[in-house]
Formats: C-alpha cells, structure tokens, sequence
C-alpha cells in the first residue's frame, strides 16, 4: 500500500510532544498504523522529544525518592503477575488503535444513519474534539461544506475525490478553516473513514445546516 | 550484549567491535573514525546497557543509575508542564517504576534510552494533565530478525547524541521554542500568546529549527 497524503509537520509534532486532543490522537495513530513514512517521522519527532529531555536542566527528587520506587518495583514483583491475555481482535479494515475505541472490528460499529444512505457512528473521547467513523455509499457525495476550525478525513476503504485530491485507504486530508469541499465517495466501493473535527462544520445550503444539529455533525 | 569496553578508544581491539566491523563495515566507517566517536559513546551508551540489564536481568544496580539519571530530568519535565513540585515528584516515580516494569518492551534498535523514557514522561503528563487515554499506533509485526544488530544499535545511539549536540547547538531563540512546544503542554497559538510573537513567526522558527536538526544528521 502507498500512501500519498501524509500527516503535517505541526500534529506530527504535537502528537509526539502529546499536546493533542484524544481524538485526534487517534486518528494520528490510526494514520501511522497505515502509514510507515509518517511512523519514520514520527519516530524522529519523538528522539527529538528524548534529545530535550536529556540536555534541559533537572530537579532534585525528594530524598526517600529513590527507597520509594525501589519499594514499588519489589511490590509489584512480588505480587503474582497472570493478567489475562486478551485475544487482540484483528481486522482487515480497522488498525488495533480504532479497533481499541470501537470495542472490536468492523461488525461491531454501532452505525446510526445520517441520512442519504450515509452512516456514522462516534467514538468516545474526550470532548475538546469529535472522532467519529463515516460509511458513505460508493458514489455519493457529502454535501459542501466549510469549517470552524481543523477537520481530518482518514480513509479506511474505498475513496473519495475532493478538490484536493483522491484518497484511497491510509490517506489522510488535512482541512483547514478555509477550506471548502465536496468529498465524492469513489463508485467502486462503500467509502469507509475516520473524521475528526475539532469544531462543528458549517454547511453550505439550508437544508444541511438545518439538519446540523439533528445530525451532529 | 555489548559492554562498555566495546565504548572506549581502543574499541578497536575489542573483539565485539571487531565482530561489528566484520558484520557492517560500512556502517563503521559511516559513522566516523574511532578517535571521533569514541567521547560520544563514553556519554550515551551506558544508559543503553543500563537500560538493557533492567530488561534482560532485572539487575537493580543499573536501575538505580538510570534513576540517578532520567528521576532529576523527568521531575524537571513535568514542572515545565505546569506540575506543582509535589505532583511532578510523584509522576516522576511512577515514571521510573514504568521503566521497570516495561523494560521488556524496549527495543535499542528502535529508541534511545532518553527517547524511550520521554514518551513514557509524555504519556504520564497526559493521564495526569488531560485525563485522557493516549491511542498509540498498532505495533509493527516482527520480522525474521530475531537478534538486534549491534551495529544498528550503536548507530542509533551515536545519531541520538548528535541530535543532542545539534539541539545544543541551535539559536537560543529557536532551542527555546523547541523545548516550549516539547515541554510547556503549550500549542502553537499558545505560545505565540506567551511570547508575544506572530503565530506565522513561531511556526517559521520552529520549522527552521527542525530543518536545522534534520541538516546536522545527514
């Protein structure tokens, strides 16, 4: 698989230095599960996270600092370690991180409908932003919208086409506020994908603003 | 398993760096003469073998220097993340009990120590700051290697101390943001609230910063 639309340098970054909402955490780990060019990169970010860690200054710890931890380490070394290793579903279509979010694979999507043929179904995170998975009829369009602030679309199956670009699995759309688009699922297959918006979209017609709030999203 | 013997000047009559020179000569030559590295690995590697003991011997002796290490420079981390002394304190424990406990999934291959017990510090702030799970990407599948190559792991960790010199090396001004954005638990915005300046400026700085890391490794 070769992805063509990468994560940017800026969430990159911040995903390494963990300033992130949690749901676009995930979908910055779902990204990296499918693509090993921004794994590489951040793997890169993060040593640059270790390089600030070893050359800033330091902090004293407490004095009975050092007795404490060795204590815990030899409590927990004690106890009896036979955690129950869990089956780890896998799935063609969800990398583990959503697989972890959803509660299983694919099947297990709640999906409620959003109209037009089109489902969704969102992820529970914290609320500073929304994740949720959207599946599209192949061949439907999405209708014309704006945003308030950053949306990222992470395909998963099939594709669409927008006026950036087409996106097939593991590519992700980075959108900004002045961005508007009409994402065009592909007519081969149901087009499946993660959104993530950290704000409410601004829809262009009447009728999809009206039905915003009734639909959320 | 490398020794530190391997780390000091005379690495050349050392019989694993003669392995590692027979395994990947290119890579020996690549990474400098002897003379050059030799200060370099005096400084990093013993955090690797430290680190690899806790891992394959749970040898508490190397536990308690990578304490003496990393406890001050996490402690001082998560004060910059806006942690009261007392809280930073205790994060900073359950930090190094981490190490402990996770040591066997650390890979010399694939981090350095610093780097390693950095996303553990990170994803500490986050449970305690943000309250909030940490997604992590799915886990690449093993391949065939079943041995780490020495080799690989000794260029890994010279390209870490680099990346620290660099970082030392950088502008004030751009090594600040740097840390800013690493350690401040601060966005991009946030910063330019902080400093003052246009989010335009902090973007460009830190871009040339990077650029500026990215140049001193090739």
């Amino acid at each position: 698989m070769t992805v063509k639309h990468h994560l940017t340098d800026d969430l990159l970054m911040a995903y390494s230095a963990g300033d992130l909402p949690e749901a676009v955490n995930l979908i910055v780990a779902t990204h990296i599960s499918l693509c090993d060019e921004c794994r590489a990169a951040l793997g890169s970010y993060d040593a640059v996270g270790g390089a600030v860690l070893d050359t800033c200054d330091s902090v004293q710890m407490s004095n009975n600092s050092l007795n404490s931890v060795l204590d815990m380490i030899h409590a927990q070394d004690n106890q009896v370690q036979d955690k129950p290793v869990l089956a780890k579903v896998q799935d063609d279509v969800l990398p583990a991180p959503l697989v972890d979010y959803v509660g299983g694979g694919l099947d297990n999507v709640r999906w409620r409908s959003a109209g037009m043929g089109v489902k969704q179904a969102i992820l529970p995170t914290s609320k500073d932003a929304t994740a949720r998975l959207l599946y599209i009829p192949a061949g439907t369009a999405i209708p014309d919208h704006g945003h308030h602030g950053l949306e990222l679309t992470l395909v998963l199956q099939g594709a669409f086409q927008d006026e950036d670009g087409y996106f097939s699995r593991g590519d992700i759309e980075v959108a900004d506020e002045d961005m508007n688009h009409t994402p065009v699922a592909d007519i081969s297959e149901d087009c499946i994908c993660l959104a993530v918006t950290d704000a409410p979209l601004k829809f262009k017609g009447l009728m999809p603003r009206i039905a915003q709030p009734f639909l959320g999203i | 398993m490398f020794t530190t013997t391997v780390l000091s000047s005379d690495s050349q009559a050392s019989p694993v760096a003669k392995g590692l020179e027979m395994r990947d000569p290119r890579k020996v030559v690549a990474n400098g003469t002897n003379t050059v590295t030799a200060g370099i690995r005096n400084d990093v590697i013993p955090w690797v073998d430290d680190l690899l003991a806790v891992r394959d011997a749970r040898d508490e002796a190397a536990f308690i220097r990578l304490f003496g290490h990393f406890g001050p420079r996490v402690k001082a981390f998560l004060m910059r993340t806006g942690m009261d002394a007392a809280l930073a304190e205790e994060c900073a424990q359950e930090v190094l009990v981490t190490v402990w406990n996770k040591a066997h999934l650390y890979d010399a291959t694939r981090a350095s120590p610093s780097t390693w017990i950095f996303t553990i510090a990170r994803n500490k702030k986050i449970d305690a700051l943000r309250k909030q799970r940490r997604p992590e990407p799915e886990d690449l599948p093993w391949g065939p290697e079943a041995e780490p190559d020495q080799a690989e792991v000794i260029g890994l960790q010279q390209e870490s101390e680099q990346l620290g010199r660099a970082l030392r090396d950088l502008p004030e001004k751009q090594r600040e943001l740097i840390e800013k954005a690493y350690f401040g638990d601060l966005s991009h915005s946030e910063i330019a609230d902080q400093t003052g300046l246009p989010l335009g400026t902090i973007k460009s700085r830190i871009r040339l910063a990077l650029e500026r890391l990215r140049h001193s490794m090739k």
